[in-house]
C-alpha cells in the first residue's frame, strides 16, 4: 500500500534548495535509507516530509495522517544535562493524541511500558535520561518515537555517535520494527549496513538516486563509493 | 530571641509588611516555575536581558509622567521579550549580540531621560531602587498585591494545565513540532509570562537582580534531583523558602530585600551544589 508519494519536490531552506527533482512512493513495510555526503539535504529532506519545512517545490501526498509518522530526531545539546526520568522522555510522545486533555491516562501509560519492552529496556523506566549511556538514550527516544506513531518512523542517524556493538544492535532493533510491519526511513552515513538491510536507496546527490537494493548495487554510485571510500563510509556527523 | 519575634511581629503588624510578604512569595513562585523551562532552554539571558529593558521602559514611563507605569513598561518588555525570543531562534542573525545591544541601549537611555527631565528631585536614589530593588519593603501597594495575585493564578494555572507541553517543547523542540504541537505559541506565551514577572518583580528585587530571582531556585533543584517533576517542585519550594527567609532577615537586619533574598538563593544553590557531589560521589562508589 503506498503511504506518501512524492512528486518533483525540491527541499532547502530560506528559500536556497539544497536537494532536488526527487521522485519516489513511500510503501507499507519499505526500510528506505538515506545516504550521501554532509550538506547534501538528507536532514532537511526528512524535516520537510515531517512537515517542519515547506517544500520549495513539488508535492508530497500523504496517504495516511501526519498522526502516524513518528520522528527520531538527532540529539541536541539541551538534552545533554535535562533532569528527566526515562518514563517521562517516553510518554512525551504521547502529545499528538493528547490535544486538549492535559494529562496522559492509564492505557497510554501501559504502552510507554510495552514500547520499553519492545526494545529491551523495561529496566530503565525510573532511570535517569542524562545519565544513560548513548545506546540507551537512542532506545528512549525510539521509544518515544513508537508512542507517537506506529506506521512510519523517520531516524535522523540514530548510529550517531555510539559504539560497534550498541550501533549492531541498535540496526538489530530497527530491523524488528521493520519485520513487525513499521515502515521505515533512516538516514545514515554508513552505506554498507544500509545495503544489508534496507529494502529501499536513496542517495542524496544531484541528481538523486531511488531504487531498490538491487538497482543500486548496479549503478554507478555504487561502483564509486565501494572502491573510494573504505569500509563503506561517506561523510560524518550531519547537523544542518 | 524574643526581640527578633517582637520585630517581625511588628512589621507583619503593618499592612506594608504582609504586602511584601505576600508579593514576594508569589512572584517567586511563579519566577522559579519558568526558570526551569529557561535555563534548560538556555535562554536564561533572555531574562536578564529583559530586566534592562523594562528599566529603560519604566525610565520612559517616569518622564512622560503616566499615573500607571504598568501601562507602558508591561507592553514595552513584552515586545521585548517576543523580539529576543524570535532571534535568539533566527541563526541569521546573531541573537546574543543583539541582547547584549538592546539591554545596554534601554539602560543609557533610561539613566539619560532621567537626568535630562528632572522628574524628581532624587535620581540616583530612584536609579538605585529600580535597579536593585527598594531599600526598605514599604514601597508596595495594594494594586502590586493585586497584579501578583492574579499573576500568579494565571502562571499557576498555566503551568499545570498545559505541564505535559511544556515538558515536550523544553526537551525537545523539534519532536514537539513534528508531532504536531505548536512550539511557536507556547514560546511566546513563555515570553510574555516572563515580562510580566520581570516588571513586577522589578518593584521588589530590581530590575538587576530580577534573573536571579529566575534563574536560581531552578540551578539549585537540578544539581540534585533527576525528574523534570521533581525538578520543578523543588525548584518552587526552594524559591518560596529563599525569599520568605530573605525577607524576614531584610525586617531583621535592616537589609535591602532584593540582595537579602538573592543571597540566600546563592547560599541555598551552594549547599544544593555541594549535596549534589556528595550524592554522585555515593553512587559512583
Amino acid at each position: 500500500m503506498n503511504l506518501i508519494k512524492v512528486k518533483n519536490l525540491s527541499v532547502g531552506y530560506d528559500k536556497k534548495i539544497v536537494l532536488e527533482n526527487l521522485n519516489f512512493d513511500i510503501n507499507e513495510k519499505d526500510y528506505i535509507c538515506i545516504v550521501g555526503e554532509n550538506g547534501t539535504g538528507k536532514s532537511t529532506l526528512i524535516k520537510t516530509i515531517l512537515g517542519l519545512l515547506s517544500p520549495i517545490k513539488g508535492t508530497i501526498e500523504y496517504n495516511i495522517s501526519r498522526n502516524e509518522i513518528g520522528y527520531l530526531p538527532q540529539q541536541t545539546s539541551v538534552q545533554k544535562d535535562f533532569p528527566a526520568t526515562v518514563m517521562e522522555v517516553v510518554m512525551s510522545g504521547f502529545q499528538n493524541r493528547c490535544k486538549f486533555r492535559p494529562f496522559y491516562n492509564k492505557e497510554e501509560k501501559q504502552e510507554a511500558r510495552t514500547n520499553l519492552a519492545k526494545l529491551n529496556i523495561a529496566n530503565l523506566e525510573k532511570q535517569c535520561y542524562r545519565e544513560l549511556s548513548g545506546g540507551q538514550q537512542q532506545r528512549v527516544l525510539l521509544a518515544r518515537a513508537l508512542c507517537s506513531a506506529q506506521k512510519i518512523l523517520l531516524l535522523d542517524e540514530p548510529i550517531t555517535g555510539l559504539d560497534p556493538l550498541a550501533t549492531q544492535e541498535m540496526y538489530a532493533l530497527i530491523k524488528g520494527l521493520n519485520q513487525s510491519g513499521i515502515t521505515i526511513i533512516m538516514i545514515s552515513h554508513d552505506i554498507k549496513c544500509a545495503l544489508k538491510d534496507a529494502s529501499h536507496i536513496l542517495f542524496a546527490t544531484n541528481p538523486p538516486f531511488y531504487g531498490t537494493k538491487t538497482e543500486y548495487e548496479k549503478s554507478d554510485l555504487h561502483k564509486k563509493y565501494n572502491t573510494h571510500h573504505v569500509g563503506g563510509h561517506i561523510g560524518g556527523h550531519d547537523d544542518e | 530571641m524574643n526581640n527578633i519575634f517582637e520585630t517581625i511581629g511588628y512589621y507583619l503588624s503593618l499592612p506594608m509588611g504582609r504586602y511584601a510578604l505576600i508579593v514576594g512569595v508569589l512572584i517567586a513562585l511563579c519566577a522559579s516555575l519558568l526558570g526551569v523551562t529557561l535555563v534548560l532552554k538556555r535562554f536564561s539571558f533572555i531574562g536578564d536581558g529583559l530586566s534592562h529593558t523594562a528599566f529603560g521602559a519604566l525610565a520612559v514611563a517616569t518622564v512622560t509622567g503616566l499615573t500607571n507605569n504598568y501601562i507602558l513598561v508591561l507592553p514595552l518588555t513584552i515586545l521585548s521579550a517576543i523580539i529576543l525570543l524570535k532571534t535568539s531562534q533566527n541563526k541569521k542573525i546573531n541573537g546574543d549580540a543583539l541582547i547584549a545591544i538592546l539591554s545596554v541601549s534601554a539602560l543609557a537611555i533610561g539613566y539619560l531621560l532621567l537626568n535630562v527631565f528632572h522628574v524628581s528631585s532624587n535620581v540616583s536614589g530612584d536609579v538605585c531602587s529600580t535597579l536593585f530593588g527598594s531599600y526598605s519593603i514599604l514601597t508596595l501597594s495594594i494594586s502590586d498585591v493585586w497584579i501578583s495575585i492574579i499573576l500568579s493564578v494565571c502562571v499557576i494555572t498555566f503551568f499545570t494545565l498545559f505541564y505535559n507541553k511544556i515538558f515536550a517543547v523544553t526537551f525537545d523542540e523539534n519532536f514537539a513540532k513534528a508531532s504536531g504541537t505548536k512550539t511557536e505559541w507556547y514560546n511566546i506565551i513563555i515570553a510574555t509570562i516572563i515580562a510580566v514577572v520581570i516588571v513586577v518583580a522589578m518593584n521588589l528585587v530590581g530590575s538587576l537582580l530580577v534573573s536571579a530571582l529566575i534563574i536560581f531556585p531552578a540551578l539549585s533543584a537540578m544539581r540534585v534531583y533527576k525528574s523534570f517533576l521533581s525538578v520543578t517542585i523543588c525548584s518552587g519550594i526552594i524559591s518560596v523558602v529563599c525569599t520568605f527567609v530573605g525577607i524576614l532577615s531584610s525586617m531583621l537586619l535592616s537589609t535591602p530585600v532584593g540582595a537579602t533574598i538573592i543571597v540566600i538563593d546563592i547560599l541555598c544553590f551552594f549547599a544544593f551544589y555541594i549535596i549534589g557531589l556528595a550524592l554522585r560521589g555515593k553512587s559512583e562508589v
